[in-house]
């Protein structure tokens, strides 16, 4: 809500001298937020002048200007800047006279822009300021030709400060006004709530005119399919006004503003419909007398209905839609924007004035369901005061015969059907206990009363009924606020409350913190990408079939071609990667935890959620849980380029599936989870060099490197190491590869054991079979060496593990360690034909 | 075994043989060489220890004397030896200490350096910030049912609070799910959980139908935090975010209240931050939303309003980052670009 202080001032005792700034430090203590300051941005000496003569001069570019003599201050007196009252200007405009009273911007004045006036020399003269149009000044769009005092409606003396006698001074603070709060958004709430803020008198506007209610006009409330069981009209006034001058001027006040307002002017009776609504929060509809059929049926639409709106457009109206109708059907989406049809125009001398208050629930659906938002429907949205209507239509009526010649004719109508809200019981000592602040009786009760509601004090409290401009006072919630911020919150305490002992950190919580930090430990750096997904890179990476999976789609997306939510932390990397990598940063090692979105079918989520304000049934919760798709948890990772870089001595070493495989063991030791891979396959990835991650025999996930032409169609090197596992899972089974057992100090025997086995057995299936037929005595095996060549046959390998063994109770023997080895090698050669290489 | 052939004892025998020792010993250039020596003259077929063994065939009335005479001699040379090998131990040691010198500045590293994002840093010394107070870290999904995102926190189906809130809905629209707006429905899921008292904070990831750029996320993150109690009030909520506020901020840091408009507060506030480092000076910044839980909201989670009051306040960590460090372009957050967090290291 813009804000001209002049305005305010009207009905609000200003401090003498308050500043933008002021106003705005005032109105933020009640809650209504600074936004900015607006000016008209014109300065300096602009006067009223009158032509005195001129000469047309043609010009070799086809224009002919004007040579003019301009009077800029009364005969034998200074100008305003200190030079000759007569001077000579250049103007190219020719809607002007000899003797018509214009606007002069004298050098030393600045426009908006800005663009300082100076006398310069134009088409051979030096001309000595400027002859200025309605565009020029800020006032309006008019820029055809200059602005004549006569076309306002008004005269000055030559030499008055134009600036203060088009309004051109003033200036407006805007406040953000919250939702809640519908009636700050006219000079009348705002004038109220600086009262509020500082104890200043405040005038209300509304008292200034005396309603007069018109008779005879037929006006029908037939609402047959209330939304949400609410009438859409609770009130409707209308007021004729008849014999306007049509080419009545909006006074140069009123257009400085409703332009400082931030709204356009467009014609008087337009302008004092918007004027109104900027006054005292109440929308006006004026309606052209001439154009209307009969009476006005404030009704429903009837299926296949359409209307086209003063902005030109042709609507489909839905049944919901609620109407201002004549006889000849629809003339206006109530509350939200007129009709064509019935639209004042330049010949327009006998208006319907409508001043009306509609449901804020049918306005915001209407209003969203056409995406016509207004300055009406904003209004009602948030709830214009029911009891303002007849004063606004008064006021407009006022208004009109002042401005516009016309005469208030007795034709007219009133509905009011307003039910005044229930008084909120206050009970003693309330406001305290929420706020915490110790105010006294008196200070709650007089607090409440500068609202402007009615308060009656009985045994339990206060009984507060809230003035009909603030239907968001319901509770006693409300009320302690009123009281609190009106007086300040600067006056509440700071008390740490103690909460009761907590568990702390849960354990999930504290070992992902663990893996997290583990992974950029052991050199990964963490990434968090937006999860904005096309359907490819679903598919691609959402499973490791590439059949696709059931994905969540936004309705809404900012960029329509990845409208996806992601089932993968990889895609994200990826883009990381790319940005890096065309950034110059190429040896990368990224990982994210975060959340993909899985759901198990077509998304479902819940049709009909129950209300707000209450404990759902558990049925009911329970539906609205399962409905959510599930959100595990991952650890990406991501790896290319070198892994170790080159350094003196040391040749690069370039990443790949071992930096993932590294990465999972680090999570491996982090979690305390039993990991294991296998050789696995998923589609996006190097058929070559794929890992399964297992945990208890079930895939959690994949590790190995991208398929190469994935990685070169997302402009990364070839070679791209990648991990992704579900980190829910490792999570839950944390720990539970803890087996602990007495740590012996008895001599270990170390031996190496080679066996030939056919090329494709996995290393690591023979050597779980090597421990599991060594026996208890084999404290740590590994795999050592992967030899192929002379000496092993074809299509075979040599692995050799290096062996610990050790007894509990006893030194080894090199015997027994020998005997343990060989039961390994044998159980071995039993599952896979190893034999041993001597 | 050889028997070494006994020789006479006699003291120019052993002084010869302790001279001709001791020149060995002091001509031996290395442990290799004094090794030999000490084979020559004080190994088991060395003059010495053939005059050692001769005492055997020594008369008993002499035996005392030459023992004397040559156990002194063995000694001697055994210490020679001892203190030469000593030395040049030393010396070698030294020789090989000096080759190894390595130029620490260009010694070969495995690996790079790995960093955590700045934004998950901040959110876990928030958590414990409020851990440390004996609160909890709740969680909830992102993708979240309308009703806990709007409805339950008391934002009425048409109410321009909730067309207000920017929100990305998921398809069908039926399905009534939404990417949520703020961290703000895990107050109703908390309260689910768990029965007052309660004193939870919940950092995670938002989202609004922004667009990206320089001051813009559509994707960002806040941290949520709401206690439920017998007899809380504005107060509490002032002292918690003090403390907080100093926590983030520095000793110097003081909440300023100013009242503002949030469905599921009432009173509600907003926060502004004393920041005493701010970059050009001390000042006020806005920092969040804050206020007592709406009765509404507390019946949503099946809470008797007139028995339990509680307080909420939500702020942008990323808001908090960039006033910490000065913070411009918020694209920073979510671009990837690994300089941004290597910046940062593990600490914020």
């Amino acid at each position: 809500m813009r804000v001209p202080l002049s305005w305010l001032a009207e009905y609000v005792d200003l401090a003498p001298g308050s500043t933008p700034e002021d106003v705005h430090a005032a109105l933020v203590k009640v809650g209504l937020e600074e936004e900015a300051v607006h000016r008209f941005e014109v300065s300096g000496p602009v006067v009223v002048a009158e032509v005195l003569d001129f000469v047309e001069e043609p010009q070799r570019n086809g224009k002919t200007i004007r040579w003019c003599r301009v009077r800029v201050a009364p005969e034998g007196s200074r100008a305003a800047d200190g030079g000759e009252s007569v001077r000579g200007i250049v103007c190219g405009a020719h809607n002007f006279d000899a003797g018509d009273k214009v606007v002069v911007t004298l050098p030393g004045s600045v426009l908006p822009g800005p663009f300082p006036i100076t006398a310069r020399t134009t088409y051979g003269h030096l001309s000595d300021g400027m002859i200025a149009s309605e565009r020029e000044l800020g006032l309006g769009e008019e820029h055809n030709g200059i602005l004549r005092l006569r076309e306002l409606g008004i005269d000055a003396p030559v030499g008055t400060d134009a600036l203060s006698l088009l309004g051109l001074d003033d200036v407006a603070v805007e406040v953000n006004v919250t939702p809640d709060r519908g009636y700050a958004l006219s000079i009348r709430g705002i004038a109220r709530e600086y009262s509020h803020a500082t104890g200043a008198v405040f005038r209300d506007p509304a008292a200034a005119v005396e309603p007069v209610d018109g008779t005879g006009f037929s006006v029908v409330i037939d609402d047959r399919v209330p939304v949400r069981g609410r009438v859409g009209a609770s009130v409707f006034v209308t007021r004729t006004v008849r014999g306007l001058d049509p080419a009545a001027p909006t006074p140069p006040w009123m257009i400085a503003r409703l332009v400082l307002a931030g709204i356009r002017s467009r014609s008087l009776i337009v302008d004092v419909t918007n004027y109104v609504m900027l006054e005292l929060g109440q929308p006006i509809h004026a309606y052209d007398l001439d154009t209307l059929n009969g009476g006005i049926t404030v009704r429903r639409a009837l299926p296949g209905e359409r209307l086209t709106t003063l902005d030109g457009q042709d609507r489909a109206l839905d049944p919901e839609d609620l109407l201002i109708a004549d006889e000849s059907g629809p003339v206006g989406l109530a509350g939200v924007m007129g009709g064509a049809t019935t639209e004042v125009s330049a010949t327009t001398t006998d208006v319907l004035i409508e001043a009306a208050n509609f449901d804020p629930v049918s306005v915001a659906r209407t209003a969203r369901r056409h995406k016509l938002p207004s300055e009406a429907s904003r209004r009602f949205e948030r709830g214009v005061d029911p009891r303002v209507a007849r004063a606004a239509a008064a006021r407009a009526v006022q208004l009109l015969e002042q401005l516009g010649g016309g005469r208030a004719g007795e034709l007219g109508s009133t509905h009011h059907a307003v039910v005044s809200g229930e008084p909120i019981l206050l009970p003693h000592g309330y406001v305290n206990a929420l706020v915490g602040v110790d105010f006294t009786d008196d200070e709650v009760r007089s607090t409440l009363a500068e609202l402007g509601g009615a308060i009656e004090q009985t045994d339990a409290g206060l009984l507060v009924t809230a003035p009909s401009w603030r239907p968001d006072l319901s509770d006693k919630a409300d009320l302690a606020e009123e009281v609190a911020r009106i007086v300040g919150y600067d006056r509440i305490p700071s008390v740490l409350p103690v909460a009761p002992p907590g568990r702390g950190l849960s354990r999930p919580q504290q070992l992902r913190r663990q893996a997290a930090t583990a992974l950029a430990a052991s050199g990964l750096t963490e990434v968090l990408a937006p999860p904005f997904v096309t359907r490819e890179q679903n598919d691609l990476f959402g499973s490791p079939s590439g059949n696709g999976v059931p994905a969540v789609r936004l309705a809404n997306p900012l960029d329509a071609s990845a409208p996806f939510l992601r089932a993968s932390l990889l895609p994200g990397l990826i883009e990381a990667a790319r940005r890096n990598v065309s950034r110059g940063l190429t040896d990368l090692a990224l990982f994210e935890m975060g959340l993909v979105f899985r759901p198990d079918g077509p998304v479902r989520g819940t049709a009909q959620l129950p209300a707000g304000g209450a404990l759902p049934e558990p049925v009911v919760l329970r539906r609205l849980q399962e409905g959510i798709p599930p959100q595990p948890r991952m650890i990406g990772a991501l790896f290319t380029g070198d892994s170790t870089p080159k350094q003196p001595g040391q040749p690069p070493v370039p990443a790949g599936i071992a930096d993932a495989l590294t990465a999972l063991r680090t999570l491996q030791t982090a979690l305390g989870v039993a990991l294991s891979v296998r050789q696995g396959s998923h589609h996006a990835f190097h058929p070559g060099r794929t890992a399964e991650v297992l945990l208890n025999g079930e895939v959690v996930g994949h590790a190995g490197e991208l398929l190469p032409r994935v990685a070169e169609e997302s402009d990364l090197p070839r070679v791209v190491g990648v991990l992704e596992v579900d980190l829910d899972r490792l999570v839950a089974a944390a720990g539970s590869d803890i087996r602990v057992r007495p740590i012996s100090g008895f001599p270990a025997a170390t031996q190496d054991l080679s066996l030939v086995v056919d090329s494709a057995v996995p290393a690591a299936d023979v050597l779980a079979a090597v421990v599991e037929g060594a026996g208890e005595l084999l404290e740590n095996a590994r795999v050592v060496d992967d030899y192929r060549g002379q000496g092993v046959p074809e299509g075979s390998k040599s692995l050799t593990f290096a062996l610990r063994f050790r007894a509990r109770d006893r030194t080894l023997t090199a015997a027994e360690a020998s005997e343990a080895k060989l039961a390994g090698a044998a159980l071995a050669g039993e599952r896979f034909g190893a034999v041993v290489r001597e | 075994m050889l028997v070494p052939e006994p020789i006479e004892i006699t003291e120019s025998a052993v002084q010869q043989a302790v001279e001709a020792a001791l020149a060995a010993v002091d001509a031996a250039a290395d442990t290799a060489e004094l090794k030999a020596a000490r084979t020559a003259h004080a190994g088991e077929h060395s003059t010495l220890a053939r005059l050692n063994a001769s005492l055997r065939e020594v008369p008993a009335d002499r035996k005392a004397a030459l023992g004397k005479l040559v156990g002194q001699a063995r000694g001697r040379v055994s210490q020679a030896f001892a203190v030469r090998e000593a030395a040049l131990a030393e010396a070698e040691n030294a020789r090989r200490l000096a080759e190894e010198a390595l130029d620490v500045t260009e010694v070969a590293l495995p690996g790079r350096p790995g960093a955590r994002h700045p934004l998950s840093l901040l959110q876990e010394s928030i958590a414990d910030v409020f851990v440390g107070m004996g609160w909890e870290v709740a969680e909830g999904p992102e993708l979240e049912s309308e009703w806990f995102n709007f409805d339950a926190l008391n934002f009425d189906a048409d109410h321009p609070a909730r067309a207000m809130q920017d929100t990305f809905f998921v398809e069908p629209p039926e399905a009534h799910l939404v990417l949520r707006t703020h961290t703000s429905p895990v107050q109703v899921r908390a309260l689910l959980e768990r029965t007052p008292p309660v004193y939870v904070v919940a950092p995670g990831r938002v989202y609004r139908t922004d667009e990206l750029d320089a001051t813009h996320l559509p994707v960002f993150s806040q941290v949520e935090g709401i206690a439920v109690d017998r007899g809380l009030t504005m107060a509490h909520l002032r002292g918690t975010l003090e403390h907080f506020a100093r926590a983030m901020f520095g000793e110097g840091a003081r909440i300023r209240l100013r009242p503002n408009y949030f469905p599921f507060t009432e009173p509600s506030a907003e926060m502004d931050v004393w920041h005493p480092g701010a970059k050009g000076g001390p000042r006020w910044i806005e920092w969040g939303g804050c206020g007592m839980v709406n009765r509404n909201v507390l019946r949503s989670a099946g809470i008797d309003p007139d028995e339990y009051t509680g307080f909420a306040f939500g702020m942008g960590i990323e808001r908090t980052l960039q006033f910490r460090y000065n913070l411009g372009d918020m694209r920073d957050f979510l671009e990837g670009d690994v300089r941004f967090s290597q910046q940062f290291g593990m600490v914020v």
